[in-house]
């Protein structure tokens, strides 16, 4: 492989720190009731590509599907050192559901001629379906390189280590291929200053549903395949629970922990 | 605390807002996290320098053309609030760093800029300004270091005092007289940390900002090229006041963002701790006093950005720089010393920050021209003689 050609997928969501809610008439998350934020994950991706790309040369493009204000995502991702972005912003899109959004999304992918590898994060901390990394790579006909802690480039072969509850996999497939990563695949860098002026001046191509062929009647909340019927905020915390110490209490302690699969 | 309230900013461009949520990020994620720890054993976070460096932010009021990042001193400045606010030693070292480059950047000749100011702007490299001596620290002008003229140069032979990164620095701003007595026989140096002679004595104790290295200079001998001379010989005493100026406005941004440090903590206690049945905010004993914390706090700031606006603007800009280091820095020693009366026990104990800020308050009221000095150059340039 000469130079690599990489588009990033990256969402904004509302930052894990704010009070997150959904909107009472649909259900669909209030994204103006929170601060919005590259999501966390989406900056390793972006680490990732940036890593990629400063090993073998080339290119990382940003591909973020979302409303006008993820231009602020966008931007940083730009200011982290990707190169150029393909906005897709529609208002048709709203309430969209994960086939949808990742039909949509490889639609966007098909626009940019030669992309060698795709890396998106393996679950968004607002939807966490976890389920568009391998439904586009489904729908783009490429091999999906899931939950990667590691990602290797060597010729045209990309390796990963995949990581999950079951344990360690070595993956390995030909490019073009999907890849979608995990938290504990790299420290993102924060970006430079020189790199937010940079941003400024980098290509954003911004994309509506005309542009990509979709018939607006396909996607949105209407179209949906899931609806969310009813919603009601988390109960708030429980009493907790309370262990005496009789002798036994460290003892009891790790069972409690162990029950909760948090050792 | 990871999660610091937003302060409501007015700010010029999109690239001023994205500095500053860069600001913010880095400030919650590196330096809030260590600031207590450090400061309780005395450590010198240098390689928060280095990462301030590689994201550009250690030369913002400088030209691109050098490296710096061009950014009006109103952007600038909320810049060293937002560090000073998570940690006063490293808010405060940038805008000492900063004042460093200050003569270089303003009466080294094009070639001398050209050759030195990307170096000190453009990485993370740490400078150091050497005004203050043993025995002159308010009467500047009766600085002894001399600089004796050699063939090729310059020898400087003296003691220095007080100065922020002494030893720890990689450049240094020094002052020292070359001529008569008073402020025409002073001339200005740019001597790299490296330089055979130059040493930091052991650093002082201080009551507070214990991380940031303080401590004597001494020049033994120091040889100094005659193009490492900033500005023509006898204009020394100007190339220090005027980079005071524009510091001055640093030390009011870090006195706001201090003061705002305790006012977050503050107020957030006041929302939880319950006393006779009830919040503590609930009582107006309280909550006035954090009103009239707000109220300083902004007042203070909106003070040292009309200052910085006319600076930017091209506008003389030393009486409001004084005028907004003295009310800044006095605001901060007041609210400071309020919060920890809103946190009661709390905020007497290190557990809470709080404390911590109220001995940060009181150094900010003495360097860089102490309030006194403040007051007298604003009494100055109003009464006429
Ligand atoms: C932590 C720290 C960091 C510092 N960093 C630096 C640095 O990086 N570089 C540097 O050059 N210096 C630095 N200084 C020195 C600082 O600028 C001086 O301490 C300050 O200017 C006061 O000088 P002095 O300590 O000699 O006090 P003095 O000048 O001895 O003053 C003692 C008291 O007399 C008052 N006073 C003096 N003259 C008058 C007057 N005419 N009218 C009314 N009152 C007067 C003062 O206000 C003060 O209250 C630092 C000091 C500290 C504590």
């Amino acid at each position: 492989m000469e130079t690599m050609n990489i588009v990033v997928l990256i969402k904004q969501v509302p930052d894990t720190w704010s009070e997150r809610k959904l909107t009472d008439t649909d259900h669909t998350l209030d994204r103006d009731a929170a601060d919005a934020v590259i999501d966390e994950i989406n900056e390793r991706a972006v680490e990732e590509a940036l890593l990629l790309k400063e090993a073998h040369g080339g290119k990382v493009t940003v591909v973020s599907m979302g409303p006008d204000r993820a231009t602020d995502a966008i931007r940083k991702a730009l200011s982290m050192g990707a190169d150029e972005a393909v906005h897709i912003s529609d208002a048709a899109l709203h309430g969209s559901d994960t086939i949808q959004t990742a039909k949509v999304l490889a639609s966007a992918i098909r626009t940019i001629e030669g992309v060698d590898l795709v890396v998106a994060g393996n679950e968004a901390t607002d939807g966490r379906a976890g389920a568009i990394p391998a439904m586009l790579a489904e729908l783009l006909g490429l091999p999906q390189l899931t939950h990667a802690r590691r990602v290797e480039v060597e010729g045209t072969e990309v390796r990963v280590e995949r990581e999950t509850e079951d344990g360690i996999t070595h993956l390995a497939a030909e490019l073009p291929a999907v890849v979608s990563v995990g938290e504990k695949i790299n420290e993102p860098r924060y970006p430079s200053f020189k790199g937010i002026m940079a941003a400024k001046k980098k290509p954003v191509t911004t994309l509506g549903l005309g542009d990509l062929g979709i018939d607006p009647s396909e996607v949105g909340l209407a179209a949906a395949f899931t609806s969310v019927v009813e919603s009601a905020p988390k109960p708030p915390r429980g009493a907790g629970e309370r262990v005496e110490d009789q002798g036994d209490g460290g003892v009891r302690i790790v069972e409690y922990l162990a029950a909760q699969k948090l050792v | 605390m990871t999660n610091a309230r937003e302060v409501e900013r007015q700010l010029p461009s999109q690239e001023a807002r994205d500095l500053l949520a860069l600001t913010s990020d880095i400030a919650s994620r590196e330096l809030a996290p260590r600031a207590a720890a450090a400061e309780e054993r005395r450590e010198f976070p240098r390689d928060l320098f280095g990462l301030l460096g590689q994201a550009g932010l250690l030369g913002l009021p400088y030209p691109e053309e050098y490296g710096g990042g061009g950014q009006p001193y109103e952007v600038y400045l909320q810049v060293v609030e937002e560090l000073s606010r998570a940690w006063l030693t490293v808010g405060l070292g940038t805008s000492v760093h900063c004042l460093s480059c200050h003569g270089l950047a303003t009466f080294g000749s094009d070639e001398q800029r050209e050759r030195w100011l990307p170096d000190l702007v453009g990485g993370d490299l740490l400078g150091a300004y050497c005004l203050s001596e043993p025995h002159s620290g308010s009467d500047a002008a009766a600085l002894r270091t001399r600089a004796e003229r050699t063939a090729d140069g310059y020898r400087l032979s003296g003691t220095k005092a007080w100065v922020t990164h002494g030893g720890v620095a990689d450049f240094y701003l020094v002052l020292a007289r070359t001529g008569e007595d008073g402020p025409k026989g002073i001339s200005a140096f740019l001597v790299d940390g490296g330089t055979p002679g130059l040493s930091g004595a052991s650093p002082e104790r201080k009551m507070g900002l214990r991380s940031s290295v303080t401590s004597q200079v001494v020049l033994d001998g120091v040889e100094v090229p005659v193009e490492r001379r900033l500005g023509a010989e006898g204009d020394g005493f100007r190339v220090a006041m005027a980079a005071l100026d524009a510091g001055r406005l640093g030390i009011a941004a870090g006195a706001v963002g201090v003061a705002q440090a305790a006012l977050d903590v503050a107020v957030e206690y006041a929302g939880q701790r319950t006393a006779f049945g009830r919040p503590i905010g609930e009582f107006q004993g309280v909550s006035f006093l954090i009103a009239d914390a707000a109220a300083g706090i902004e007042a203070a700031r909106q003070l040292y950005l009309a200052a910085a606006r006319r600076k930017d603007g091209g506008l003389p800009y030393g009486r409001q720089a004084a005028m907004a280091k003295l009310v800044a820095t006095d605001t901060c020693m007041r609210v400071t010393t309020d919060m920890v009366q809103v946190l009661g026990g709390a905020g007497y104990v290190e557990d809470y920050p709080v404390e911590r800020y109220m001995r940060e308050a009181k150094v900010l009221q003495i360097v860089e021209g102490t309030n006194q000095i403040q007051r007298m150059v604003i009494a100055r340039s109003l009464i006429q003689r």
